[in-house]
């Protein structure tokens, strides 16, 4: 295994730097909170985003897809949370395309990949019931009725859910709440009778939403892979979803740590610059170490999924706990090296600690993570 | 096959003929020199048939006895080493510390020299860089090189110098020229031990043992050939040297960091278990204990995986300022990592001597101890976040 990208991959990522820097800077991200953008995102930068084939990147390529693997993307993902850009990426490119490639038959594959992966067709993950992940907290009722399943329940928490055309819904067939089996994923159209999508605000301007069921009728033809069956592609697509967040918010912290270090080098008190204080090098160092140790951590763990690598799930654990630590860290610690200055709106330093706390929770707080390794590794 | 591939397979062949049935098992390292002490016959076949190859440092030129391996090359050998539990032929501060600065600055006869009695095991080497009053601020040191004739006669003291009381040989930093500015008037000396001016006394540690002495050197006398590199530059190598030693001491943190190939479980929660108990869930009992070491074992992975990949971007260019990311976090990790175990292990670890502790107890006991000075020794941690400061992130001085 090899921590470092390949040449296509580092291409990937200087593209993307580029593109983003130049087309969907902060300033982009701005203001589109400003001007309560009703989309969330933007339309016309999602398309190039797709032009550049970054929609593709997990799609086959007989579906029209550059199979690129998560080191690509996660490179891309990156230089997205350096900018803090809203896109479906994660919720589409990342997750969608996941359950498809993972779960769909032949003809959903056929259906929803190759407009997915062109950016036509968008993808929402509809799975929390409360405000803290929990996987297998899973009480919407899907109930058999003939070739039918009616569906009642709420969800909460569903990144990009108000914007995309097709929600992915994990919602039980059979068993109690908790259980891991009888959890059955539908894709079901965001027009269907019976939704209602109503969008959330969150501290973090990114799109969010609750979802409302209410005798929502699907056809058989619209579950993902088998019924009662889903949880383990749940489990696999969290896995990615983990470990491509955390290359997001790895990107994130990059941007607020080097933010800071310039402020260092440049606000001057007591005649001196206060970089040159020991108390803010000490903690500049710290966080620097702990951000090395956060891009091996999430280097290895796009390689896991790449590799198919047996300790994947231990893998996303790590990703996930380290990338959502350092954040929390940098994030804080920028605030507080930046004064006064900091806690203004109008500077852009707050937007990364905003983004940390929705980031951390999505998918599994670190200390979540450190639950879940803790088992994983028997103890 | 790929030239990797036959290496790998000869390599594996090798081991398997030459590598001694006890030095497969775990136990103490070989130290070597003049008059060398082994605790098993093993060890002294282990050593010969490996400093033979060379690979006792495997990555060093073969024209000075070295393996003469590449970077993947000896990854090959280190995994195929541990695979059968092989432990290494020899430690030294000549390998880890001494060797690679002499490969870089030396001449050629000063290589051919003492490189040769590096990787066989010759000499055992200590480091002569401390003095009572040049710590941290190590360039202000004061022991003192005059040439008289065709010698440099040394007087001044030294201390911290680890196994000085076993030594054949210490590498030294010698002030040769003017005081300021301080970094200039400094050279890197190499002296024999066994002679008259040169006196020794062990220092006992909070651990009860006495790894390290102070040193006096007494009108000590050392041939002008073994001064290392130019006159007065000695400063420029001995901060080389110390990213060595610092690239070398970051790997005690990855201690409890298994890499999942045999047990899932670290070493450090199978210790947690076997004292905390585990409950119904096979899971450690006191949750509090188990959340901090899934959390330290998060870190170690983190850390182990920052060092392969620290390996990777450098390949053979050796270690750079980041070592002083590694061995601040490195000697951060350990130290946190034995305050567990005593943790887990209640009173059990608080043991100095006799019943009812059991060996391996009073061991932890005493390696607890000895982590303390991880974070001092080579360069202190509060000294590593100022290299990171102001070599990696370029932070201004005041
Ligand atoms: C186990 C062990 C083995 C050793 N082996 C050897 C050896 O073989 N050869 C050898 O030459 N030396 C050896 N040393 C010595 C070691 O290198 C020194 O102890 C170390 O460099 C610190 O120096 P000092 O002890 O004088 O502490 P000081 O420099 O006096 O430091 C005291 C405290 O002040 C802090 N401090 C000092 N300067 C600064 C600063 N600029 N900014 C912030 N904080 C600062 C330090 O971090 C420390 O906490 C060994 C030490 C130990 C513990």
């Amino acid at each position: 295994m090899s921590l470092l990208l390949n040449e296509e991959q580092q291409f990937l990522k200087d593209t993307a730097k580029e593109f983003l820097q130049k087309n969907a800077p902060i300033s982009h991200f701005r203001d589109l909170r400003d001007s309560k953008d009703e989309n969330g995102y933007s339309k016309e930068i999602w398309k190039k985003m797709a032009e550049l084939g970054w929609a593709g990147i997990l799609v086959s390529e007989k579906y029209g897809g550059s199979e690129f693997g998560m080191m690509g993307l996660g490179g891309i993902l990156e230089e997205t949370g350096r900018t803090l850009v809203p896109s479906p990426l994660f919720s589409t490119a990342l997750i969608g395309v996941s359950f498809l490639e993972l779960a769909g038959t032949e003809n959903q594959k056929n259906e929803y990949l190759p407009k997915m992966a062109s950016g036509d067709l968008t993808t929402a993950f509809a799975l929390e019931e409360g405000p803290r992940h929990s996987p297998v907290n899973v009480s919407t009722q899907a109930k058999r009725k003939g070739k039918d399943y009616i569906i009642n329940g709420h969800k909460t928490f569903v990144l990009d859910g108000h914007s995309a055309d097709v929600l992915i819904v994990a919602a039980r067939t059979s068993g109690e709440t908790h259980d891991e089996g009888g959890i059955t994923l539908f894709l079901i159209d965001k027009n269907t009778n019976g939704l209602n999508i109503e969008r959330t605000h969150m501290v973090d301007s990114r799109n969010s939403s609750e979802i409302y069921f209410k005798d929502v009728v699907v056809n058989e033809g619209s579950i993902l892979g088998a019924p009662d069956t889903g949880y383990p592609v749940i489990e696999e697509v969290l896995e990615r979803a983990q470990i491509g967040l955390s290359s997001e918010m790895l990107g994130s912290a990059l941007e607020a740590f080097e933010r800071t270090l310039e402020y260092l080098k440049e606000r001057k008190q007591f005649g001196s610059v206060i970089g040159s204080f020991q108390a803010l090098q000490h903690r500049a160092a710290i966080m620097f170490t702990e951000l090395e140790l956060t891009k091996s951590a999430v280097v290895g763990a796009l390689n896991a999924v790449d590799e198919n690598s047996n300790d994947r799930a231990r893998f996303a654990s790590l990703a996930k706990f380290k990338a959502g630590e350092t954040l929390h860290l940098v994030s804080n610690e920028a605030v507080q090296m930046h004064g006064g200055i900091g806690v203004t709106d109008e500077f852009d330093i707050g937007f990364f600690l905003k983004r940390s706390r929705v980031a951390e929770q999505i998918f599994g707080s670190s200390d979540y993570h450190i639950d879940r390794y803790a088992t994983l590794s028997e103890y | 096959m790929s030239d990797l591939q036959t290496f790998r397979e000869e390599t594996r062949d090798w081991l398997e003929t030459n590598c001694p049935p006890e030095m497969r098992k775990p136990g103490d390292i070989c130290w070597g020199g003049r008059n060398p002490s082994f605790s098993h016959p093993d060890q002294e076949i282990w050593l010969e048939k490996m400093g033979d190859k060379g690979w006792t440092c495997p990555t060093w030129p073969k024209e000075y006895g070295g393996g003469g391996l590449s970077y993947e090359e000896n990854k090959i050998l280190q995994e195929e080493m541990s695979a059968i539990g092989a432990r290494s032929a020899l430690g030294s501060f000549g390998i880890w510390m001494l060797g690679p600065a002499l490969l870089e600055f030396a001449s050629h006869e000063q290589k051919l020299e003492h490189i040769p009695n590096i990787v066989k095991g010759k000499i055992w080497w200590c480091q002569g860089y401390s003095e009572p009053g040049s710590g941290s601020d190590l360039a202000s040191l004061s022991t003192k090189a005059v040439l008289e004739g065709d010698e440099y006669v040394v007087n001044g003291q030294k201390i911290w110098t680890s196994n000085a009381n076993y030594a054949d040989m210490i590498f030294c930093l010698v002030r040769t020229g003017p005081q300021d500015p301080k970094h200039e008037g400094i050279s890197f000396l190499l002296i024999d031990m066994d002679q008259p001016g040169v006196e020794v006394k062990p220092i006992k540690l909070i651990s009860g043992k006495s790894p390290f002495c102070e040193t006096f050197f007494t009108n000590a006398k050392a041939p002008k050939e073994n001064l290392i590199g130019t006159l007065n530059e000695g400063w420029t190598i001995a901060k080389r040297l110390l990213q060595h030693e610092r690239s070398m001491i970051s790997g005690m943190g990855l201690g409890s960091g298994n890499s999942g190939q045999k047990s899932k479980t670290s070493a450090l929660a199978q210790l947690g278990k076997k004292y905390a108990g585990s409950n119904k869930e096979n899971k450690l009992s006191d949750s509090i204990l188990r959340t901090k070491i899934a959390k330290h074992d998060l870190n170690s992975r983190a850390f182990g995986l920052t060092l392969q990949r620290m390996g990777e971007e450098m390949k053979s260019g050796g270690p750079s300022a980041t070592a002083s990311i590694s061995k601040y976090y490195g000697t951060e990790q350990n130290k946190s990592r034995y305050e567990l175990m005593l943790e887990a292990m209640g009173t059990n670890a608080l043991g100095w001597e006799g019943e009812p502790f059991s060996a391996e107890e009073l061991a932890i006991t005493r390696d607890w101890l000895r982590t303390k000075g991880n974070s001092i020794e080579g360069g202190t941690s509060e000294v590593q976040l100022n290299v990171i400061s102001k070599r990696v992130l370029n932070l201004p001085d005041k």
